[in-house]
């Protein structure tokens, strides 16, 4: 037995903002899917089964909402499924769903991923006060924070690398109708001149909240040429998790982040990720993650992924371009972003990706993490078939 | 589709709730029992899958901590659900079926007693037109029973009343018991199967479906989704089915159940005490393909059904066949 | 739709969703339950129907909408094909009955929720014409986009063994940890299992209440629910004896003189404030001691 061939046919996603009050959770859902589903030539009635995903409940207030959204997503005498996998929710819950192809079960799958942030409050729905535990937290950047520091302390980087990105993937971002955040001005003058928020956390170099969905038509090789453009075929797929704390673990170059890599590379046959894949969208929220994950992907060795920054190799003009969409710096309806990741990579290797597309892309990784830098997610993409 | 079976099976349910004990201290136990039972190493498992809920426990997250009782370490292919674990299974089955592992671990666990779960559940509940009203779990119930019961399809007008005036914090004949627990299987396919378990439970059939979610939009007085199910998954194809383990949280869902499974007089139904004995919520449903396996791997029985259920007034069901091969 | 919907019951009116095969849907959806199409056509549908389904509420819960006896009904409202759920105001249980016609009681204050229907109260007037026929121009009814539901679930917090034991030493100024059988490692705090090993701990160490910062941020930003007022100092502290950083402020230092490798202390409350609370360590201050090179703590950066 092997894995049948997947394909993603239809890709749609929502005008991202920090709030949509001009939809409710049901319309925000259907924006994203309508629009996979024209781009796939699809009609609901096609869809055999629905995969969803999203991250923590309190963000909206509604407990398993694919009982509320079973409607919504035109899930009536079909199998409807939530996965969570905290942070890289969107990026397994696109894999769940590619699994029932690939295991040929069913033939055309609708995932699709969202938060609508602003129904309630995001840092109170990730940190809410529990007795027994101490409050020294703030958010996500709190954790994450000095984890930067001590990446920034062992590889020597300069301190306007993190700068650097952000300026980079937002300008990247004005090339993308659909991101949230479009900052013409954007410059390093002013990320430099942003406030402090966790130090060495500035605030320009953080991610949004924003309110936003993204959906993909996964389908099997027999329907794989229905969709608007040319099928962008999964050819590797891998998920991987460790524990959030144990003694001497390496948070900032965790282990499961480089063995998934590793296994996506091993099924899709590539031995130089550097040269063999032509651009990744990568989960970045804070800037530095940059080029923590690309030591983390095998993109450069350990201590040396911030020179790829530094020398514009991540640039959209550069050698290997990261984040072409703007990527969660400039877009993060936390659920939803994993899966807009692995859907911009799809984009781009089904040429669909418009003012941010790239020329010639054979080959894209698709990434997602969450948690406390320890579940994975990850797809490549091409466009053959293999 | 590959072969794949339930080859070991270990729960822990404690009635009326533990406040001693967080996630951890209840699941490591179970996930130790599944493992030693299955006489499986940790290191072969080839993925992992769990189902949990943390508006259960008011915290997001929960699920992130109970990993700790695994030992994802060396790191692990692993997945999670916001749904009863019997999902988790379904994934884990669907995992399987890629060829290229051979075993997976599920499991799932709940704390429902650190909240109040009629109160609770009213948070999955449509926010614009339903949540306001609070339509608590047991009234939504006692609507279904209601409709049952008046329908003339399953005369028993009386488990209707019982539902409705049920005080909030005690059992009653016909609801299901705060149960704080956790349970693990371990699944297995093909040769390792056999390796691994005299008589595997192997899985012939596994689905499962949705309906609306408003109640008002739907025919309470049957299970269109779970008869659904249960025909994807072959339940009505092939030899009878002899035990039956259901998720039903309340008396009348039971009588619903039996009638869109088809399950006749001669189905031993329940044998475990079912979800009105225990109910560790976001493991019930796993533990009912648990229990049913178990009763085929005991040779207690050939062909067994599992039901598991999820949403309000049986939203969503889930139905896996197992049965013994020679 | 839904924004419609609301805002239909602001002002009194009441629509449903017609789909393609005529079946009126209320209250209305963004989508067919049954095919997943768009519903677009709003049609207005009576304030009178009869009850398809209820039960009666003897003792209301403290969030129910009536905090008298009351009744959940599914209640079909003329012209609807569906049955809309709320609460019906009746003396008694055996006053309702399936089949019996309700009528709407408006709230005098309406904002735009579904709670802008009081309820339903029993009322035997038949049907007066006919509804869900004629649509409505959708682009006549401004949508509502906003409702407010304040939401409140209570839960009891157990620590478990594990944190019990920490938090018990904690108020006697001794800090625990644990040691994995496996591994040997000592965790602080103790979980009672080893997220490596996964086999239960038991072993008791103490560890001191000196350590070493690993690495730490300044937090800046104020957020909701915060007790500490910024900036302050988030560090991660290995204590000597323990194999595992622990997360603590510190203090009793300017924000921008914590370093990764300074020595701390723990700052402990006062007896009268002891309690089992990590909080009985106020924060951690400078021991005074020279600062741990980098290359000795770069495996428990966090």
């Amino acid at each position: 037995m092997s894995r049948n061939y997947c394909a993603v046919v239809g890709i749609g996603q929502t005008r991202h903002a920090s709030k949509r009050a001009d939809v409710s959770l049901a319309g925000l859902v259907r924006e994203a899917a309508t629009r996979a589903l024209e781009d796939a030539h699809m009609d609901w009635r096609d869809i055999d089964a629905i995969v969803i995903g999203k991250a923590p409940d309190m963000f909206e207030g509604v407990m398993m909402p694919e009982l509320y959204l079973a409607d919504a997503l035109g899930a009536g005498g079909k199998p409807i499924m939530r996965v969570h996998t905290a942070g890289s929710v969107g990026g397994s819950t696109a894999l769940v769903a590619a699994s029932l192809v690939q295991a040929g079960i069913h033939e055309r799958v609708l995932t699709l991923a969202f938060e609508k942030q602003s129904e309630s409050d995001t840092m109170w729905a990730l940190s809410p006060r529990i007795p027994f535990q101490p409050a020294v937290v703030a958010g996500a950047g709190g954790y994450f924070a000095p984890h930067i520091r001590a990446y920034m302390q062992r590889s020597g980087a300069p301190d306007h690398i993190g700068m650097m990105v952000v300026v980079k993937d937002r300008l990247n971002a004005l090339r993308n109708p659909y991101a949230h955040l479009h900052q013409p001005d954007i410059s390093m003058e002013q990320v430099a001149q942003s406030p402090m928020l966790w130090d060495p956390v500035r605030y320009a170099e953080t991610c949004p909240a924003s309110d936003g969905a993204c959906a993909m038509v996964l389908a099997s090789a027999r329907y794989a040429g229905a969709g608007t453009y040319p099928p962008a075929w999964i050819v590797a797929s891998a998920m991987r998790s460790e524990p959030t704390m144990f003694s001497g673990r390496d948070q900032v170059n965790p282990r499961a982040g480089r063995e998934c890599a590793a296994e996506v590379y091993r099924q899709a046959g590539i031995r130089s990720p550097r040269t063999e894949i032509d651009c990744a969208e990568i989960y970045v929220p804070f800037s530095w993650f940059e080029p923590m994950w690309m030591e983390n992907l095998g993109f450069a060795d350990l201590n040396e992924g911030w020179r790829l920054t530094a020398d514009g190799v991540t640039a959209f003009d550069g050698a290997l371009p990261v984040n072409m969409s703007g990527g969660v710096l400039s877009t993060n309806p936390i659920g939803a972003s994993g899966m807009l990741r692995f859907a911009e990579a799809a984009m781009q290797v089904r040429g669909q990706a418009g003012a941010h597309q790239l020329q010639a892309v054979r080959t894209a990784l698709g990434h997602a993490y969450g948690g406390g830098s320890q579940f994975f997610a990850m797809w490549i993409v091409s466009s053959q078939q293999r | 589709m590959r072969d794949v079976a339930v080859v070991s099976f270990a729960k822990a349910e404690l009635i009326g709730g533990d406040n001693t004990r967080n996630e951890v201290e209840i699941l490591m136990p179970v996930v130790h029992e599944a493992i030693e039972r299955a006489g499986i190493d940790k290191r072969e498992i080839g993925f992992t899958c769990s189902g949990s809920c943390d508006y259960l426990q008011g915290q997001p997250f929960a699920f992130v901590t109970a990993l700790d009782a695994i030992g994802a370490w060396p790191p692990i292919e692993e997945s999670h659900v916001e749904m009863d674990a019997a999902w988790a299974l379904y994934e884990a089955w669907v995992r399987l079926q890629h060829g290229d592992i051979d075993s997976a671990l599920v499991y799932g666990f709940g704390k429902p007693s650190l909240g109040s779960l009629p109160d609770v559940f009213v948070a999955q509940l449509d926010p614009y037109y339903l949540q306001p009203l609070w339509p608590d779990a047991h009234s939504l119930a006692a609507l279904q029973a209601r409709a049952l019961a008046e329908s003339g399809v399953a005369p028993d007008a009386r488990s209707a009343t019982a539902v409705s005036t049920v005080p909030t914090a005690l059992q009653s004949e016909g609801v299901a018991p705060i149960t704080d627990g956790a349970a693990a299987v371990v699944l297995a396919a093909g040769d390792v199967a056999q390796r691994l378990s005299p008589r595997p439970a192997w899985i012939a059939g596994v689905d499962h479906r949705s309906e609306p979610h408003h109640p008002g939009m739907r025919d309470l007085t049957r299970s269109a989704s779970a008869e659904l199910a249960a025909e994807r998954a072959g339940a009505f194809a092939g030899a009878p089915i002899e035990v039956a383990e259901l998720h039903a949280q309340y008396a009348h869902e039971e009588a619903i159940l039996r009638s869109a499974l088809r399950l006749g007089a001669g189905v031993r139904v329940n044998p475990s005490g079912g979800a009105l004995a225990a109910n560790p919520v976001m493991a019930t449903g796993l533990i009912r393909i648990g229990e049913a396996a178990q009763r085929v791997i005991d040779g207690e029985a050939t062909r067994a059904l599992a039901h598991a259920a999820s949403g309000p007034c049986l939203q969503q069901n889930l139905v896996c066949v197992l049965e013994a091969r020679a | 739709m839904v924004g419609r919907f609301l805002a239909g019951l602001r002002d009194r009116r009441v629509f449903g969703a017609r789909a393609r095969d005529g079946r009126v849907i209320v209250p209305p959806l963004d989508a067919d339950p049954r095919t997943g199409e768009t519903l677009d056509v709003l049609v207005e549908v009576g304030q009178f129907g009869i009850v398809t389904s209820w039960t009666w509420v003897p003792e209301p819960r403290p969030n129910h909408p009536l905090q008298r006896p009351f009744a959940f009904a599914l209640i079909l409202l003329d012209g609807a094909d569906t049955a809309i759920l709320h609460v019906l105001d009746a003396p008694d249980a055996s006053s309702v009955r399936t089949g019996m016609r309700v009528r709407i009681r408006w709230r005098a204050e309406r904002e735009g929720s579904i709670r802008d229907i009081e309820c339903f109260e029993p009322n035997p007037e038949p049907a007066r014409g006919q509804y869900g026929v004629q649509p409505v121009d959708v682009d006549s009814i401004a949508p509502l986009s906003q409702i407010v539901t304040p939401v409140r679930l209570d839960y009891t917090v157990n620590p478990g063994r594990a944190t019990a034991r920490f938090l018990n030493a904690i108020a006697q100024r001794r800090i625990i940890g644990q040691r994995c059988p496996a591994c040997r490692k000592v965790y602080v705090p103790p979980r009672g299992s080893c997220p490596t090993c996964a086999v239960a701990s038991d072993e008791e160490v103490e560890v001191a209440a000196t350590g070493t910062v690993t690495s730490f941020c300044i937090v800046r930003v104020p957020y909701p629910g915060q007790t500490i007022r910024p900036p302050y100092c988030s560090a991660s502290i290995l204590l000597d004896g323990a194999d595992i950083p622990f997360l603590h402020l510190v203090s009793d230092i300017p924000v921008d003189d914590v370093r990764m490798g300074l020595r701390v202390e723990a700052a402990w409350a006062p007896d009268a404030e002891l309690g089992p609370t990590v909080e009985s360590i106020r924060w951690f201050r400078p021991s005074g001691e020279p600062d741990v090179p980098f290359e000795q703590i770069k495996e428990h950066l966090v």
